[in-house]
């Protein structure tokens, strides 16, 4: 196994690995996007109090849950380049920053909408809205002192060591916040015990986060292949590469 | 047992290979000049051997014994006095009282100015405050980027004569400097020119 | 001879000389100690204009007011704190030194506090009659700022040590430290609400005094990591 992460940090080999794993994973994902919204935004019943606006949360509930998984994968991240220097890290960390603040955006937005026929405004600072705005500048943050710095090696390091300071904060952050305000619903799913919501509206936001999930890696080990194939773009396999496309 | 052992060193600045393949060994009692063209990197190698730089060097650098770096900067506040510059001074190896202080400041004929802010002083007079740091600390391995620059006559002979005082009692010094050569045969040289990556 | 390699001088020592060290620097340019008391004065003048003059109102949005204006004046000084130490090459040598690089910065940052954190939190109560904060309230708006300019101080040399090798960083520092300084507001400003109802204080000074432990325990290691990259960028 310790030969298997060994390889990971070689370029070549992450990309052809990375290769045959995105071949599969973007298409499964993209069924699975598919397949989760038909059923939640035609198929599921239409919620008691909400009538349709509901459905919204067929994607801002996953794209909420993504973007604050994936900061934390950012931070894993940078963590392991940090402690390791494991170059192929740093590349990863890189690679998670945007895909997790154009999530949070998305989650943003989808809860702006949501809010409209709900509460009646476009905006409404409750505390799980709230937090995903923290959320944001905290990715903005990291994209930006990664930009701002001239020596990239440097910036990466920058940017690993903002990412845990931001991970100590979240917990912090989000509490916090939460005890400020509760207007937004309480988790309405726990995986362990009784879920509050009906399982023919769970089932589908379960495949949705899934689903996010799958889009998340696919599109982090997209960015990670192209950002490889710039870095090394006058090495061999990169010219085999492109050469035989 | 030498004092500084570099083995293999590469160093980069920014994403560019500067240098490479450098291997070098300071005894007790050596002078050495790093000499080559301007952005050869003379003054990234010194940093890298000085402990500076850890980015962008590759490489095995083992220093032996405590180190002193004086570069461009001075690392004096302005506002502060010659004497609360060099008690706190920020490498933290100065151990002389007062009057030790005052007493090395009067070396490099700083004599009336121990109270006096160094934002006052002309940029020779902030040099030689700077280098009054090498009468106050233990260090054995001494680290100098042009520490000629901004010196007067009389300056540039003081800091002669405290260098071989140095190298007498055992300690080492490595140099840059762009005036030519002024230690004759005692001194090393170690010519970038032949180690840079193109 | 060449002689030993113990470091001369003790860590509790070195850490009193850098705190003297900027210490002094401070006090020698009042400027710095009041540009930010001058701030404060001035944006607090802003709200009422901006809000209205009704005491009811202004009374009642006190705490954040004052709060967030503490706040932006915090973060205005944090951009200052090791810029200069990075210009004149003295970042370099506290490198060198033989201690920890983590220290010795905290040195530089409880001085750089006491010059202003400390001081504005003193100073609160004069601009708290500005915008109407009930009397009673006035002993918990020291203590909730002395706390939290504390956290504030430590969060923004965070950001600081960052973003000190990057040119024009200032706007930069506030986008990173924003979303850290949340909690602090949120504590601060919920305990001074609390005093002018009259009701318990404690456990959001409690919490706040929770943030300053974290804050001091972990924001060194983070700043001295950091200072190290921003010397590897310049």
């Amino acid at each position: 196994m310790w030969s298997f992460i060994h390889k990971l940090g070689s370029p070549p080999w992450f990309f052809r690995f990375s290769g045959s794993l995105v071949r599969w994973l973007l298409p499964l994902t993209l069924a699975l996007l598919v397949v989760g919204a038909v059923w939640g935004l035609l198929v599921a019943p239409a919620d008691f109090r909400q009538g349709n606006s509901y459905r919204i949360i067929y994607i801002h509930v996953p794209s909420a849950v993504v973007a604050l998984a994936g900061y934390y994968v950012m931070a894993l991240a940078g963590a392991i380049s940090l402690i390791w220097r494991i170059k192929m890290a740093d590349i990863a960390m890189k690679a998670a920053a945007p895909v997790g603040a154009a999530l949070t955006a998305v989650a943003l937005m989808t809860g702006a909408i949501w809010g409209k026929p709900t509460w009646g405004t476009w905006w409404v600072w409750d505390a799980r809205i709230t937090s995903m705005l923290i959320l944001l500048f905290l990715y903005l943050g990291v994209v930006a002192l990664f930009e701002a710095y001239d020596n990239k090696a440097a910036a990466a390091r920058a940017c690993a060591v903002l990412s845990l300071v931001g991970t100590v904060n979240i917990p912090i952050i989000y509490k916090s916040v939460d005890w400020w305000y509760s207007l937004h619903q309480p988790a309405s799913i726990k995986f362990t015990g009784e879920s509050a919501i009906d399982v023919s509206m769970l089932y589908p936001l379960l495949l949705m986060i899934t689903a996010f999930y799958g889009l998340f890696t696919a599109a982090v080990l997209m960015n990670m292949r192209s950002d490889l194939i710039w870095h090394h773009r006058d090495a061999a396999w990169v010219r085999q590469w492109t050469g035989l496309k | 047992m030498s004092l500084l052992v570099a083995t293999d060193v590469a160093v980069e600045r920014g994403d560019r290979p500067l240098l490479r393949d450098i291997s070098l060994r300071v005894e007790a009692g050596e002078l050495w000049q790093l000499t080559g063209p301007n952005g050869v990197g003379k003054s990234s190698l010194m940093r890298a051997l000085a402990g500076l730089a850890r980015l962008g060097v590759t490489g095995d650098i083992y220093r032996n014994t405590a180190g002193l770096y004086i570069g461009h900067s001075s690392a004096l506040k302005r506002a502060l006095t010659p004497i609360d510059n060099l008690r706190n001074h920020p490498a933290c190896d100065v151990q002389a009282d007062n009057d030790q202080i005052a007493m090395a400041l009067r070396s490099v004929k700083l004599g009336g100015y121990e109270s006096v802010p160094v934002g006052a002083l002309s940029a020779g007079q902030q040099r030689r405050v700077a280098l009054a740091r090498l009468l106050l600390s233990q260090a054995s391995l001494w680290f100098l980027d042009e520490p000629f620059t901004a010196l007067d006559i009389a300056g540039c002979e003081w800091l002669e004569r405290h260098i071989a005082g140095h190298l007498e009692s055992g300690g080492a010094v490595l140099f840059t400097s762009h005036q030519p050569s002024r230690f004759g045969a005692e001194q090393r040289n170690l010519d970038l020119a032949g180690y840079a990556s193109v | 001879m060449p002689v030993s390699d113990a470091p001369s001088i003790t860590l509790f020592e070195a850490f009193f000389r850098q705190f003297v060290r900027h210490g002094k620097a401070l006090i020698a340019s009042p400027a710095d100690l009041m540009n930010p008391l001058l701030f404060f004065f001035m944006v607090v003048t802003l709200f009422p204009i901006g809000l209205g003059p009704d005491p009811g109102r202004l009374s009642q949005m006190a705490p954040g007011i004052l709060w967030v204006v503490a706040l932006l004046a915090s973060l205005m000084v944090s951009g200052k704190l090791f810029a200069s130490d990075f210009e004149d090459g003295s970042l370099e040598q506290l490198c060198l030194a033989p201690h920890p690089l983590a220290i010795l910065a905290l040195a530089e940052v409880l001085a750089h506090w006491l010059g202003t954190g400390l001081l504005l939190a003193l100073m609160s109560p004069f601009f708290a009659v500005l915008v109407g904060l009930p009397m009673q309230a006035l002993p918990v708006l020291v203590v909730s700022l002395l706390l939290g300019s504390l956290c504030l101080t430590l969060i923004g040399a965070v950001g600081s040590a960052l973003t000190v090798s990057i040119r024009r960083g200032g706007l930069l520092l506030s986008l990173i430290i924003m979303p850290l300084h949340v909690p602090v507001l949120i504590f601060g400003s919920a305990a001074v609400v609390e005093a002018t109802r009259g009701g318990n204080t404690l456990s959001w000074l409690a919490l706040l005094a929770a943030l300053v432990l974290l804050s001091l325990a972990l924001a060194p290691l983070a700043i001295g990591a950091a200072l190290r990259i921003s010397l590897d960028n310049g």
